[in-house]
């Protein structure tokens, strides 16, 4: 556990390098470049027993040095990722008739959930160092695989763990999402599916003119199992004898008193 | 009406769950089987992970196996000191199935090994079982050689060691038979969530020779006891005991039993067994069509 808290660091530190050279990027250049002031219309996803997913709306404001929109098109791209996790990716082949697991590929930061959204299509956006910079984009996810295998078939897995994501609409792009109005305010949403885990998840902003992203602002949103879910998962997990007899004796009772109730009637 | 179950991780139309619940509840009071090699493999096939499915409904089957040894009992259909051996070598069996069930996870073969061992029981089975009802129906001739007077007891058993007395099964035999027979049921439970009844009963006939009265009741004590033996391993060990689902299910089972009891009455056994020889029959062949197809998925992710 140590290990990928460390690993989460280092990349959240990285990033937030990234995002404080951006945020003095104006001051070094002597020049005043456009603000962005994004927020997000959720800090925190509660899970409950009728959880079906959410929908997080971030939106925001461009704010202009002198209030005067410049020439040119000013573009945003936001990205939503889940916590990174340690993984393993099977992949089935076929033996002897039967398709089962053969090979696999360890992943140490693979993000549980990854959603990039922006104002328009990221290729017309930004270069390709740029998007691999600012990991926009699923072709630039960091994944950093474990284990010492061919990068061709490290491309294998990759390109199956995110087709697989994707599907799971775990993993998506969505090239014309975000909504410039006036080339001031902007909005973008983002679902989040059921399935996600719980977590510290990051909402990323990136403001990009001219092939560069010139300013970025990055906020958390927290999901978590709240009330009875909660409750039920610690408890599985805390006290692991206890939950398994209380899972007895409940299925006993409901059975015991299914029988009594239809005897009598 | 969907409901958040908190171990599996996502949400699942609870209607749907409980109606599951409610087929193999019917089913298990029209047969007398528990109806556990049902429900994990409907599990799957709707998405439930399936360590969470094996787990779960190995939990349900207690709760409606309940009833069943309340009612044997009731009419001493129960050989206690069978079942206590039975009991002693299917928690052996559970917690060795406990080892064996997180190797298989740890080296990716769980899922493999779950649909395999699922075709070769339930296509045998089925296939014994068809054979039978339709021999009884007179749908296929009995074989002449069927009616040769067979030894009751089973050489092999008999040459056992250590005789013990069953009273109510009518027995004196070495105690290693229902032992190693509780052991093997015992590792199916952990692995597959089935109960087992679907092996034991024709063994406790076919192998042990016990008197037909105490047969049902018996192997209901013992998927009871080992049921609820495996529900805490996994509860320990694998921790994928979703009390939500298995709670949704039991709601379903514990009702549809009652009208599964009921039809039970009025149908003819040798045509329940042939329509539960078919479902086996169906449910091997759709598994066995799953290993066979190239999957929708080839590729698998597992959290470490």
């Amino acid at each position: 556990m140590a290990a990928v808290g460390n690993l989460h660091g280092a990349i959240a530190v990285r990033r937030i390098g990234a995002l404080l050279i951006l945020a003095m990027a104006p001051l070094l250049m002597g020049q005043a470049k456009p603000k962005l002031v994004p927020d997000v219309s959720q800090r925190q996803v509660e899970i409950r027993y009728s959880f079906t997913g959410a929908e997080l709306l971030l939106f925001g404001a461009i704010v202009y040095p002198d209030g005067r929109v410049p020439e040119g098109a000013t573009d945003i791209a936001v990205v939503v990722r889940g916590p990174a996790q340690r993984i393993v990716v099977r992949e089935k082949q076929k033996v002897a008739g039967i398709w089962m697991n053969v090979e696999s590929e360890r992943f140490r930061s693979a993000p549980a959930f990854y959603a990039v959204s922006s104002s328009r299509p990221l290729a017309n956006l930004v270069d390709e160092r740029t998007s691999a910079i600012y990991e926009l984009g699923l072709q630039n996810l960091q994944l950093s695989p474990a284990s010492g295998a061919t990068s061709e078939q490290r491309r294998r897995f990759e390109e199956g763990l995110v087709d697989l994501r994707q599907r799971g609409q775990l993993f998506y792009e969505n090239p014309r999402g975000v909504e410039i109005s006036e080339n001031v305010l902007y909005r973008a949403r983002i679902s989040i599916p059921a399935r996600v885990p719980v977590g510290t998840y990051t909402a990323e902003t990136f403001l990009i003119r001219e092939g560069r992203v010139i300013a970025g602002a990055a906020r958390e949103i927290r999901i978590e199992k709240l009330g009875f879910e909660k409750a039920v998962a610690d408890f599985a997990d805390d006290w692991s004898f206890a939950y398994g007899i209380l899972s007895v004796l409940l299925s006993l009772g409901l059975g015991w008193a299914g029988s009594a109730a239809f005897r009598r009637s | 009406m969907d409901i958040y179950l908190p171990i599996a991780g996502l949400s699942v139309n609870a209607l749907m769950i409980i109606g599951l619940g409610g087929a193999v509840g019917f089913l298990t009071g029209l047969i007398g089987v528990g109806g556990g090699f049902l429900t994990t493999p409907i599990l799957i096939f709707y998405g439930i992970p399936p360590a969470v499915a094996v787990a779960s409904s190995t939990t349900q089957i207690t709760g409606t196996s309940v009833s069943g040894v309340l009612a044997h009992r009731r009419r001493k259909g129960v050989d206690y000191r069978m079942g206590a051996v039975i009991i002693a070598g299917g928690v052996l069996g559970a917690t060795l199935g406990g080892f064996l069930f997180r190797f298989l996870q740890g080296s990716g073969q769980i899922d493999t090994a779950i649909a395999i061992l699922y075709v070769l029981l339930l296509g045998s089975i089925g296939f014994l079982m068809a054979r039978e009802a339709s021999t009884a129906l007179g749908f296929i001739k009995r074989k002449d050689a069927q009616s040769k007077k067979k030894p009751r007891h089973n050489p092999l058993i008999a040459s056992l060691p250590m005789r013990w007395r069953f009273y109510r099964s009518g027995l004196y035999i070495s105690p290693l038979a229902p032992l190693a027979l509780g052991f093997v049921s015992g590792i199916l439970t952990v692995l597959l969530g089935v109960g087992g009844g679907f092996i034991v009963v024709p063994a406790m006939i076919y192998l042990l020779g016990m008197s037909a009265n105490v047969v049902v009741g018996t192997s209901l004590l013992q998927i009871l006891f080992v049921t609820g033996a495996t529900t805490l391993i996994h509860a320990t060990t694998t921790k994928s005991v979703d009390i939500v689902l298995a709670t949704l299910l039991l709601i379903g089972s514990v009702v549809g039993a009652q009208f599964g009891v009921r039809l039970a009455q009025k149908a003819k056994p040798e045509l329940l067994r042939l329509f539960l020889a078919i479902i086996c029959l169906g449910v091997a062949l759709r598994m066995a069509l799953g290993l066979g197809w190239r999957p929708s998925e080839i590729y698998t992710v597992q959290l470490l």
